[in-house]
């Protein structure tokens, strides 16, 4: 029997050499049990290839009783079949047999981990819509029933997101049926599957007919709201957003806003602080009178919350809140009724709150225009930017180009200056390491001159920093700032201070020295890096740490394609050489390497093939490991709430080796010498 | 983890009925000086039915179970055939090592399955048998149904710190699908285990033939769609969750929440809580670190979730205190809602009141309207309702109120008693030394002290009620208290969710006794 029947593509069609063709797939096909998952989950990946080498028919009868029960595997797998499965109905002969595909999203729909379940769903869901209404009748229905009515929460916690795919294309006596499931789902034992389906309460309220919203909807809606669980409440907030969008406002007004109000003052902060989140969802949601009734007076009650999380998420909502507000009579609510709250918030205990409302605060600036933002916000700006938390200060600077649309930025410099400063010189690394990330935006919008007087030696300190993280950010910070202001001011003002550091008496600030090169040869281009640059580097050739000397030969591969050839050819590869017989290995290994890379460019130059990429520093980002990892990594599943854990500094960037002649009387400074022995 | 496919082999050995009935034992078990302090419970004593009740009834061996020591799991792996032989190595105690004592005993919720956790780092699952109807006395014994090592022994670099391997607590998920779910947790690390069955395994490969010869590649001209065939069960166990790096001290309880999707973990200072789904971050919730550890006075000794309240926890401390909390009044739970604490009678204050008045387990009941603490000496019951004193309090072996002194001197003042509510929560029950184990029935305030030995206890014999003495003169089937064995402590117990079936650890023997009713 030949086994390749499938539809004509290049790799998958049976020929006279079938053998060939075969093989590869016959491989697939072992691998999809191999034991190492990688090689299982490419297997699984490429599924589409096997089902079309095998025909429509081998995959139904054959290959998906296979996958049904494949639900053994790791999760990984198990995401990447629900994945492929969602896309297989032409693979199994289109539409009329879509339903060969439900037994195994069936069993995945049941597995514990979350997200293969969801995908599971998903692909479903995807499927549904390939069903005839017979079919999805015939098959899909009674699928949803089964995992509605499971032994295990998971298959029923599954079962809340079908319901709307299926209901719309069902007849009246089956939507009954599904409406009747629902409705048991959402008064199940177990919380999981009552969160499920107050999760997709919404979702389903928007495929019934509004009668059934009004009568059934409702009902379940107030009830989950009511749930004793928290973690099922709260997600009833989410799903009064979806409800409300679908009635009249009497309707809003009758059915949904008892239950609103209600979720606003409730006893857990967590449901509480649900209300706030979602808060510009729920004020388009009702529409603007109910906005002006009820959730305004609400929203006060949140900004003063005796929780601060709840307070910090309502101060997160201001700026949309007020954005949100009805243009007529804005300014005046917002005066009358927002701004008194957050005048108190500005003083708040709890730091979060105060740096929530810090990052907002500025936009409001904006809505209320000059005249405003100069009596009433600036107060409020300046009281920030004085705050004794770091953070509170950064989010104020790292919005100023908002209040600098409105009133200009000249109004905060005063106050701005010893912020920025401070921060400048906080002790932990991470707060000078997000004010040096503002420098150029702040050096864009203060100018060259202000910049110069004021805050150039703050970058210029920051490149002998103790911590390498900022002396790495620093020097990318120098490369930002020539490009906003020219060549010629780098010329003037950084180049030099830069240069001299190549004699400083530690290796560190040494080595700064080139890393400085290599972040600003490029901008300030082939005159200044020839003329000035250059020959620091070479001089450096001869340091007595290692160290320094293969970062030369590190630069000079890197600055190697901005010099001309004839520098080249007579200073680089010298020099170059000369490494490359240095008696420490590493520093030969780099100089082999810039050398090659050099020689390469040179070749170029005299016989120009093609402009094809650079050859690029492969040790250039040795130390990406000492980045810092980005401070809101955020899962996004549980609520954000304040950790207590306290972050530890990075580790000290450690230098490789040891010097190795520390008699020579050069000094060191103590902090830099966490060195290994040889 | 490699899957272990084990089940314990009994077969070899005869068990035998022993048709005796020990009715009037429980009168004179009563000691009359207890009953004095007592209140007497809220509400009227329920009346008491044979299938929840009978805390002090007569109760049966089952089965004394070995946790499979590491020299016989080693062969197990290696040889199937093996075990039978090993199982010789399960009766034999020299073969003990301290890696071997069960350090938690914890029921699932449907009482089906057990697990033992020890010093070890090791899990060891039991099974109950399923009723046959030849083997009709088998019903209600336990088998190994999984082992695996959950913890290993760990160094932690910068704080130059061992982590021992030992399992502190096992707590069971609710189950969601076929598979069923454990959390265990050592010193600082709680893991997430996955236990599943599988009874199918494909077969046929494209490239190679039967016996696993590679085939030649030019003689494929079909394609094969492995088939899935049925095999022996096999139960294999893999971890799901690490939930590591949070805790600074020692983690002494584990509880999981009824919403299903958090749990707490709580050590010495503090206390964290998890979602099941993120192990990069969990939230502190209480802590009680003082800004200068020289003004430390107290440390949490346990912690457990209200059973049905998502939102309150109680934690109890080394006062003899225990705090609630209701986690929807604020975020962070340092200040309590409630604070339990019995007035210090300063006719027994003496040098070791502090020591013995730290609390070494709490527990809600199921109902959730009370919770139990277990002291040195007592267990005490507390209505949440009344936070000035306890509604019952239960001598354990108050005959050790004078031996107090050579107690602290081994030590053993610290042991960490646990204690266990039954079904009903009519029957409270905790251990003590020499391999006693002690029941209260609540309602007709009656106790029973039993022993969990290998000396008296056949299979199916009847559990002779043990007794103290106290004074003078030592009646028959009576043991004087110098005479008690202190390396022999039961600290670990489990009692069946919903029959009266009950697990009791003693070193590393695991004793499963039943009430006779059944």
């Amino acid at each position: 029997m030949a086994g390749v029947a499938g539809p004509a593509t290049g790799s998958g069609a049976a020929g006279g050499d079938g053998d060939d063709s075969l093989y590869p797939i016959a491989v697939l096909i072992d691998e999809l049990r191999n034991e190492d998952v990688q090689l299982r989950l490419n297997s699984i990946k490429k599924l589409s290839t096997i089902a079309l080498a095998l025909g429509v028919e081998r995959t139904r009868t054959e290959l998906l009783p296979f996958l049904t029960d494949t639900i053994y595997d790791e999760d990984e797998v198990l995401l990447a079949l629900a994945e492929q499965l969602g896309n297989f109905t032409g693979l199994v002969g289109g539409p009329d047999f879509a339903h060969c595909l439900l037994p195994p999203l069936e069993s995945l729909a049941t597995v514990e981990e979350t997200v293969v379940r969801d995908k599971a769903v998903e692909s479903l869901r995807q499927i549904s819509q390939e069903h005839t209404p017979v079919a999805l009748e015939a098959h899909f229905v009674p699928l949803v029933k089964r995992l509605a009515s499971g032994d295990w929460f998971t298959s029923r916690t599954s079962a809340c997101g079908l319901f709307s795919v299926c209901y719309p294309r069902a007849s009246i006596a089956v939507k009954g049926e599904i409406r009747q499931y629902f409705r048991s789902l959402c008064s199940d034992d177990t919380p999981m599957v009552r969160r499920a389906a107050a999760s997709k309460l919404g979702e389903f309220a928007k495929v019934l007919e509004l009668d059934s919203v009004k009568s059934e909807i409702v009902p379940l809606f107030t009830n989950l709201a009511s749930d004793e669980q928290d973690s099922v409440r709260l997600l009833a907030v989410e799903a009064c957003v979806s409800i409300a969008q679908l009635l009249s406002q009497d309707d809003i007004e009758a059915l949904v806003m008892p239950t609103l109000r209600q979720a606003a003052e409730d006893k857990s902060w967590r449901v509480r602080y649900m209300v706030a989140d979602k808060f510009s969802e729920l004020q388009k949601a009702v529409g603007p009178k109910i906005t002006l009734n009820d959730l305004i007076p609400a929203f006060q009650n949140l900004l003063k919350d005796c929780e601060a999380e709840v307070r910090a998420a309502a101060a997160h909502k201001v700026k949309e809140l007020c954005e949100n507000l009805p243009m007529e009579g804005r300014e005046t609510m917002i005066m009358n009724q927002i701004l008194p709250y957050i005048k108190e918030l500005v003083s708040d205990t709890n730091q979060h709150v105060k740096s929530a409302l810090a990052s907002v605060i500025m936009g409001l600036s904006t809505i209320l225009g000059k005249e405003n933002t100069i009596e009433h916000l600036l107060p409020l700006f300046l009281a920030q930017l004085k705050d004794e938390c770091p953070e509170v200060r950064l989010n104020i600077i790292s919005n100023l180009d908002c209040v600098n649309e409105v009133i200009g930025i000249r109004q905060l410099s005063q106050s701005l200056l010893p912020a920025i400063v401070e921060l400048a010189e906080d002790a932990k690394w991470r707060v000078r390491l997000a004010i040096i990330e503002y420098m150029p935006l702040l050096a864009g919008q203060l100018g060259v001159e202000f910049f110069d007087e004021k805050l150039n030696s703050l970058c210029m300190a920051w490149l002998v920093d103790h911590v390498y993280a900022i002396r790495e950010a620093a020097t990318n910070n120098l490369m930002k700032l020539v490009q906003k202001f020219g060549t010629e001011w780098a010329q003037n003002t950084i180049v030099p201070k830069v240069l001299v550091m190549a004699n400083d008496p530690n290796y560190l600030h040494r080595m700064t020295t080139l890393f400085c090169i290599n972040a600003l040869s490029e901008a300030c281009g082939q005159e200044i890096t020839t003329k000035q640059m250059l020959p620091i580097v070479l001089k450096m050739a001869g340091d007595q740490v290692a160290n320094v000397r293969f970062n030369v030969a590190k630069s000079l591969q890197k600055i190697g394609p901005i010099l001309d050839t004839d520098a080249l050819q007579e200073e680089v590869k010298p020099v170059l050489q000369k490494l490359g017989q240095d008696e420490d290995m590493d520093v030969k290994y780099f100089a082999q390497e810039a050398i090659s890379a050099v020689a390469q460019r040179l070749r170029k130059l005299d016989f120009p093939v093609k402009d094809s990429e650079e050859p690029s520093a492969p040790g250039a980002d040795k130390n990406h490991f000492l980045r810092p990892r980005g401070p809101g990594e955020d899962t996004g599943k549980v609520l954000p709430l304040i950790s207590r854990h306290k972050e530890t500094e990075w580790l000290e960037w450690l230098p490789r080796r040891q010097q190795r002649q520390p008699s020579l009387g050069v000094q060191v400074q103590p902090r830099d010498q966490h060195i290994s022995c040889t | 983890m490699v899957p272990c496919n084990y089940r314990a082999q009994d077969d070899e050995e005869s068990w035998v009925e022993v048709p005796r009935t020990l009715g009037c034992l429980l009168q004179s078990s009563l000691q009359s000086n207890m009953l004095g302090p007592w209140c007497s419970p809220t509400g009227s004593p329920a009346p008491l039915s044979c299938e929840t009740g009978c805390g002090e009834g007569t109760w049966i061996l089952v089965c004394r179970l070995l946790v499979p020591t590491q020299v016989s799991l080693l062969s197990m792996e290696e040889d199937i055939d093996t075990r039978k032989i090993n199982n010789s190595f399960l009766r034999d105690h020299s073969y003990a090592t301290e890696a071997d004592i069960i350090s938690t005993v914890e029921f699932n919720h449907t009482g089906e399955l057990l697990a033992t956790g020890d010093k070890g780092g090791r899990v060891v699952i039991f099974q109950r048998e399923q009723e046959s109807k030849n083997q009709v006395h088998r019903r209600g014994e336990y088998n190994v149904y999984s082992t695996f090592q959950s913890h290993e022994p760990e160094f932690d670099y910068l704080k130059s710190l061992e982590i021992e391997e030992k399992i502190n607590k096992i707590r069971w998920l609710p189950q969601q699908n076929a598979a069923y779910f454990l959390l265990s947790t050592n010193d600082k690390t709680v893991k997430l285990w996955k236990v599943s069955e599988r009874d199918k395994r494909p077969e046929g490969y494209n490239l190679k033939d039967e016996e696993g010869r590679l085939r030649d590649p030019a003689t494929i001209t079909t394609l094969r769609v492995p088939v899935l065939r049925p095999m022996d069960l096999m139960v294999e166990a893999t971890p799901r969750r690490v939930f590591a790096n949070a805790h600074t001290y020692h983690i002494n309880s584990i509880s999981v929440n009824s919403d299903y999707e958090t749990y707490m973990s709580a050590d010495d200072l503090r206390i964290n809580l998890w979602n099941f789904e993120i192990t990069n971050q969990s939230f502190n919730i209480v802590d009680i670190k003082p800004a200068n550890m020289e003004e430390l006075t107290e440390v949490i000794t346990a912690a457990e979730f209200h059973p049905h309240h998502c939102n309150t926890f109680v934690y109890s401390s080394s006062k003899g205190t225990i705090r609630l909390c209701d986690m929807r009044a604020s975020a962070l739970c340092d200040r309590h809602t409630k604070f339990f604490e019995e007035p210090e009678d300063p006719s027994n204050r003496s040098f070791f009141s502090e020591i013995i008045s730290s609390i070494s387990d709490v527990k809600f009941s199921h109902s959730g309207r009370c919770i139990m603490t277990r002291d040195y000496l007592t267990v005490k019951v507390w209505d949440l309702n009344m936070e000035n004193r306890p509604v019952e309090t239960y001598q354990v072996h108050d005959y050790l109120r004078s031996k107090l002194c050579s107690l602290y001197e081994n030590d053993c003042i610290f042991d960490k008693f646990e204690c266990v509510w039954n079904g009903s929560d009519s029957v409270i029950m905790t251990g003590s030394y020499n391999n006693f184990f002690r029941m209260f029935d609540r309602n007709t305030k009656r106790d029973v002290t039993l022993e969990a030995s290998r000396e008296n206890s056949k299979p199916r014999a009847i559990l002779k009620p043990r007794k103290v003495c106290v004074g003078g003169k030592r009646r028959k089937d009576e043991i004087s208290v110098d005479s008690l064995d202190f390396s022999k402590k039961i600290l670990h117990t489990a009692w069946h969710p919903s029959e009266n079936i009950i697990a009791v650890a003693a070193t590393n023997n695991l004793y499963i006794f039943q009430d006779k009713v059944n």
